[in-house]
């Protein structure tokens, strides 16, 4: 089954890979050992993350070829056949998890997707958080672990299927030196139990890149070189990695002088920069920093060493009086840190983990806008952004934006920044991680002449352990607390290790021993016999396979359940949106105000003016004395029709001269000013006809007719009654399209899709596996929304409540599948969201039958309406609600519908992309 | 508040516009084009209404009816029977069917009052309405034109003169294109801030912003001032450039005067705007929270269908919406030329509003930094 230990895992050959313009793999031509522990070193962004998941078979090969397995991974049968055998961790923390599902549910999720049953996942979870000290943290989402743990969980889920070949992206870059040690530890073990396994591994670290079998140096996009470790070494004449590394690359690219050299400090600490007296800072129950106390005299480069989350960050914010510490106290130069006091922050310069420079500024702008924010003199500020241009090599990138700058250029602009103002203190959290090691020697080359020349104290946080040793002195902090500070050498000494990582290793097994009775590792839950060979790949993998369809539908279930707005959305926004919608647009016009000018003040001229003030659409308001209060009164829209009866109007009518009554109304909003309109002149006609039957009799009626109405299956006619059956449709289109577009879109936007690429899953299962529990939120929506129709707005409903709901069933299985297809082309979450609104929203409004009737359409609407889902549901709510339809005319638009759904599915099936472009 | 750091923040935050396309796209778009197309989309009265006529009477009284129907109100009217009449109803053919009973000619003539049956479809409501009294009126002026020569002088001799104030001519147009202008102003002030402290929130350069000595009030108000000063020209744009310009609508009052009473509805709207980016994570979940609030805000302000004809318990809860206030100024102040002395309530609630959406937003803001 493993292939033989020697021999190439994977090769490819004149691979080339372009991003747009930018080139990121080229004429890359590599053997990889079978059975051995592969690394693949180089700054970032030289194409290693490329290379890995061109190997991964998760991106598309654009040249060369790619053999994986012994077969080409062009071939999407050879790619399906080995992606069970294939395991990949993408870089980033946890990237390929789902952060708010737990760690259990997580393993579950990636084992039922390589199709192993209940019993099975169980004993596999099991084995796997023994093996790796994770089990008290079974039910823990995987949002709240570590950096470290999510990373030992990402090897979980990449194991769970007993890979033959397992590519590991960056998988401890951003983790602590012990979560490193045990990482690479628990790597080790399960190659002794699976000594077939091929390992190939992307690092930055080069301390770590040492224990590798072989190893694949890395610059812009080609290999520079590849051999043992002790190949590259003697190949250089280095004496570590570091320094080969840079011997291997092109003399331009070298930097300066290799070698950091910080000259030793002169000790003068009468002057304290930072003093930490029991700081304390409590979340809630959580203790993040707990009781930490340290001085750094003025000068000196101070350094700051942990794990991720073990409150470094949070440290950090108190110094600069971001956070107001729970207990203890912070001082800078001997003065309390004050939140409130925004003089402190001027003698500081601190420096995010984050790059949080404006990515829409250029270079020279965002020095601009820093020193005037910091209050710089304007005249000043010009010379000093020039200063620090020169200062720190920035000159030929002034009119760039950061985000098209190298990382390394990007730390440089990030700390000109956090110096333009000359602070007296600079803090960096981190400033250093992901830069590759020519840019990060640079980088300390400034620290030193900073702390040396310019006295300025620097407190800074690092992973790397040479940049530890550079420190004057260094902290090392666990879970809060601080467990040593020293010199380099002293800590060393102390613990009698011989380098720095061994002696921080050795501390932090101290504390967690002391905290914990340590979750010891277990080796030999690794050593039990891994499972029989017949189990480890349980699939001839089938075309279709029912558990990994469902075991998308528990993943998006659960994930749903976990996030608020997208909940309150999928449920009440619909309820939400049909009362705002039922309620705001109401086609009554009712309630209408009206003041009427009577000069004549006659019985004839009441009886007039009662025929309006009786009406059910007008509501009187006090009379009118002058033309100017009409105009003043209808300004303010306090009336809507004015009347004026002219003086003489009883007497001119009985006299049969002509007279004429004036009418004024507000035209703003034409459309009530129609309804009123109609309404006056249908009141006026009907009261001269009955004046003109007392007058003379049945002589009046000669050319008169009686159009008699009858407004058919909403005789009251209530506009809700209208309403309703037409918001259904409409929202039991938009918002399930819109969920199950933003389900994929921020599957892509996450990386969580990375699953999908390079799982067995296929494109139907993953489709319909994540369609389900839509569907069947689209149906308690359906449900709701009856309910509130027939209750709430009092819609009656004559039709056949089942058939009516088999009808909605099939219409939204093709309204989630629409959503679907939108997201298929548009990357974004937030572009998908609005485009799904739009694309859902317009149809089904205008070409759907809404206000007009399809038959009224012509050219691409009438196309478009007669097959849209919309116009078939539209006409089937209309007929249950009002026309009493029965099964038999339910069929037709079922039978539409149906034939649209696996339309609608096969096409979303058919554009959505298996790999990555 | 040092009002230098706001300046040069929100200079900041026109600059970060500046370099995002599709905003701008946005922004144009909602000035320009959406405001053109969207008063033009408003329906006119009644177009291509569907209708069929069951003539059993085949005088020529009721073909001068049947003539009378034609585009663009009407479909040309489709001649059926009285049994097809329902079944094309209840498929939805039709929405009015128009039933001319045996000697109805004769009847008229002889003072009989006979009755003309109109059927109407009124699940199609708005059809059903405005196409109800357009077929009233045109049956009843075939009818007055045919009798004419044997009518005696029977009538009563009142005129009503019935004239509507501030668009004589109802064009609907009018109204929509400044509905649309009104929109344009709600949902970018909304969107332009509500996005912009996200995008600070993901590019963690809020944090950053935060060690430097500026306020968080500053930065409030930074983002209020320099994306209100974008919507502002964009509305004094398009009202003066698309509305009267282009459009040719006359606007009756003071254009200044409007746009004074926008500066405090952006005021009142970036603060909610910011409220609900602190409320929301992430950019998507921004877009469903913006969904969710606008739609509301648009629709129950009586920007599209008048707040009378709701309930009672909206309207008193719009009261707290700015858009409901806004709408009644805009409306009173483009349409009916109402000056400060009419309007002032409205902008007294306006700012009101502002300012405690402000303070809520505040309050917010400072523990989202946290």
């Amino acid at each position: 089954m493993s292939g033989p230990v020697s021999g190439a895992v994977a090769g490819v050959s004149g691979l080339t890979l372009r991003y747009g313009r930018v080139t990121a793999l080229e004429d890359v031509t590599l053997e990889i050992p079978s059975g051995r522990m592969v690394g693949l070193i180089g700054p970032d962004g030289v194409g290693k993350s490329s290379l890995l998941s061109l190997l991964a078979g998760a991106r598309v090969i654009q040249d060369g070829a790619v053999e994986v397995l012994g077969g080409d991974m062009r071939d999407v049968a050879h790619r399906n056949r080995v992606c069970p055998r294939i395991a990949y961790m993408p870089q980033g923390l946890g990237k390929n998890l789902y952060p708010t599902l737990s760690v259990e549910e997580n393993l579950d999720f990636f084992g039922s997707l390589f199709g192993h049953n209940k019993a099975e996942r169980e004993r596999r979870i099991t084995d796997l958080l023994a093996a790796t000290g994770m089990t008290p943290f079974r039910s823990r989402p995987a949002a709240k672990l570590s950096g470290g743990m999510k990373q030992k969980l990402g090897l979980c889920c990449a194991l769970i299927h007993d890979p033959d070949f397992l590519i590991l992206d960056e998988p401890t870059t951003g983790v602590d030196p012990l979560s490193r040690r045990q990482f690479w530890d628990l790597i080790d073990r399960i190659r002794v139990t699976r000594p077939g396994m091929s390992v190939i591994t992307a690092t930055a670290y080069m301390e770590e890149a040492a224990r590798f079998d072989w190893l694949v140096a890395m610059n812009a996009g080609r290999v520079l070189a590849s051999g043992t470790t002790g190949d590259l070494l003697s190949r250089t004449g280095a004496d570590n990695l570091d320094a080969a590394f840079i011997a291997l690359l092109p003399e331009e690219d070298r930097g300066e002088d290799s070698a950091v050299v910080i000259p030793p400090r002169i000790r003068d600490d009468s002057e304290i920069a930072i003093e930490a007296e029991g700081l304390t800072q409590r979340f809630g129950d959580f203790v993040a920093v707990d009781n930490v106390s340290f001085r750094i005299p003025k000068g000196e480069i101070f350094g700051f060493l942990g794990s991720n989350g073990c409150g470094k960050t949070t440290t950090m914010k108190m110094l600069t009086g971001l956070l107001e510490p729970s207990e203890g106290r912070a001082k800078l130069f001997g003065h309390e840190v004050d939140a409130s006091d925004l003089s402190v922050r001027r003698r500081v310069g601190f420096m995010s983990q984050a790059f949080s420079l404006y990515a829409e500024l250029t270079v020279r702008q965002n020095l601009e806008l820093h020193a005037r924010l910091f209050d710089m003199a304007a005249e000043k500020i010009p010379a000093r952004v020039e200063e620090m241009i020169s200062r720190f090599d920035l000159a030929d990138v002034t009119d760039s934006l950061p985000e098209a700058l190298p990382l390394g250029i990007r730390q440089r602009l990030s700390l000109a920044v956090a110096m333009i103002h000359a602070p007296e203190i600079l803090i960096l959290d981190e400033p250093t991680s992901g830069v590759d090691p020519v840019a990060r020697n640079g980088f300390w080359r400034i620290l030193a002449e900073l702390s040396r020349k310019d006295g300025v104290t620097i407190f800074v946080s690092t992973h790397f352990m040479n940049e530890a040793e550079w420190c004057d002195r260094i902290s090392l902090m666990h879970a809060g607390k601080v467990l040593v500070s020293d010199t380099a050498e002293g800590i060393t000494r102390t613990k009698g290790c011989a380098t720095l990582e061994d002696a921080f290793i050795a501390y932090l097994e101290e504390a967690i021993a002391e905290t914990a009775p340590a979750p010891a590792l277990a080796p030999e839950a690794l050593a039990a016999p891994a499972p029989a060979a017949g189990l480890a790949h349980p699939a001839p993998q089938s075309a279709f396979s029912l558990r990994r369809l469902l075991s998308y539908s528990q993943l998006e279930s659960l994930q749903l359940q976990r996030d608020p707005i997208r909940l309150t959305m999928a449920l009440l926004g619909s309820l939400l949106l049909m009362i705002v919608i039922g309620l705001g647009i109401n086609m009554d016009v009712e309630d209408l105000t009206f003041a009427v000018l009577d000069r004549d003040q006659t019985t004839t001229s009441r009886s007039y003016i009662a025929d309006i003030a009786g009406s059910r659409y007008f509501i009187e308001q006090p009379p009118l004395s002058s033309y100017d209060e009409i105009d003043a009164r209808m300004r303010s829209g306090e009336v809507a029709l004015a009347i004026e009866i002219p003086p003489g109007f009883a007497a001119d009518i009985a006299a049969g001269r002509n007279v004429q009554v004036g009418a004024w109304f507000d035209g703003a909003n034409p459309t009530r000013a129609n309804t009123v309109q109609g309404y006056v002149q249908g009141m006026h006609a009907d009261w001269i006809l009955r004046q003109a039957r007392q007058i003379y009799g049945d002589a009046a009626t000669t050319g008169s007719f009686e159009l008699v109405t009858r407004y058919r299956y909403n005789p009251d006619v209530r506009s809700l009654n209208a309403m309703v059956p037409a918001i259904i449709p409409i929202l039991l289109l938009m918002i399930p399209a819109i969920l199950t577009t933003l389900s994929v879109a921020r599957e892509r936007e996450l990386g969580s899709i990375i699953n999908f690429y390079v799982t067995p899953v296929t494109r139907l299962e993953f489709l319909i596996g994540k369609q389900l529990p839509y569907i069947a939120l689209a149906m308690l929506n359906f449900f709701l929304m009856m309910a509130m129709a027939v209750t709430f707005f009092a819609v009656p409903f004559n039709g056949n409540f089942f058939g009516f709901t088999l009808t909605a069933l099939i219409y939204v299985c093709a309204t989630t599948a629409l959503g679907f297809l939108v997201s298929v082309f548009i990357a974004s979450q937030v572009a998908a969201l609005f485009a799904t609104a739009l694309l859902t929203l317009i149809p089904a409004v205008s070409y759907s039958g809404l206000i007009d009737p399809v038959s009224s359409l012509s050219g691409f609407g009438r196309v478009l309406g007669e097959v849209y889902p919309s116009t078939w549901f539209i006409t089937a709510a209309r007929g249950s609600f009002s026309k009493a339809f029965g099964l038999a005319e339910l069929a037709g638009p079922m039978l539409a519908m149906g034939i649209a759904v696996p339309v609608i599915i096969g096409l979303a099936a058919v554009f959505l992309q298996k790999q990555a472009k | 508040m040092n009002l230098r750091n706001t300046f040069n923040l929100g200079v900041k935050e026109l600059r970060g516009l500046w370099r995002d396309p599709v905003m701008l796209v946005l922004i144009v778009y909602s000035f320009s084009l959406s405001v053109w197309t969207s008063s033009n989309a408003a329906p006119e009265a009644l177009t291509n209404a569907a209708i069929s006529i069951v003539d059993e009477d085949q005088s020529h009284l009721s073909s001068r009816i049947t003539s009378a129907f034609y585009p663009p109100y009407f479909v040309a009217p489709q001649m059926i029977t009285t049994a097809e009449m329902d079944q094309r109803m209840d498929q939805g053919l039709d929405t009015f069917a128009l039933n001319i009973p045996p000697d109805f000619a004769r009847d008229v003539l002889a003072g009989k009052s006979p009755a003309i049956q109109l059927n109407i479809d009124a699940t199609r409501m708005s059809q059903a309405f405005t196409g109800g009294g357009y077929i009233q009126q045109i049956v009843s002026s075939e009818v007055s034109e045919y009798v004419a020569g044997y009518r005696a002088a029977t009538a009563l001799p009142v005129d009503l003169a019935l004239r509507a104030r501030y668009n004589p001519s109802l064009d609907p147009k009018w109204f929509g294109a400044i509905s649309s202008v009104i929109q344009s102003i709600t949902m970018l002030s909304l969107v332009l801030t509500g996005a912009a402290l996200i995008r600070e929130k993901e590019h963690g350069t809020v944090e950053h912003l935060l060690v430097m000595p500026v306020t968080a009030t500053e930065i409030m108000f930074s983002k209020i001032w320099s994306m209100g000063l974008v919507v502002l020209l964009g509305s004094a744009f398009s009202l003066v450039m698309v509305v009267q310009g282009l459009m040719a609508v006359p606007v009756q009052g003071s254009v200044l005067l409007f746009l004074a009473g926008a500066m405090l509805m952006v005021f009142a709207m970036t603060g909610l705007g910011i409220f609900l980016a602190t409320v929301a994570g992430s950019m998507p979940q921004f877009a469903l929270l913006l969904m969710m609030a606008l739609l509301p805000l648009q629709v129950l302000s009586g920007a599209m269908t008048p707040r009378e004809s709701m309930p009672e318990i909206i309207q008193t809860i719009m009261l707290a919406a700015p858009n409901t206030h806004f709408i009644i100024l805009s409306q009173g102040i483009l349409f009916r030329g109402a000056g400060l002395d009419v309007v002032w309530p409205q902008f007294l609630a306006l700012a009101a509003i502002g300012v405690v959406l402000f303070r809520l937003a505040l309050i917010r803001f400072r523990k989202f930094l946290r």
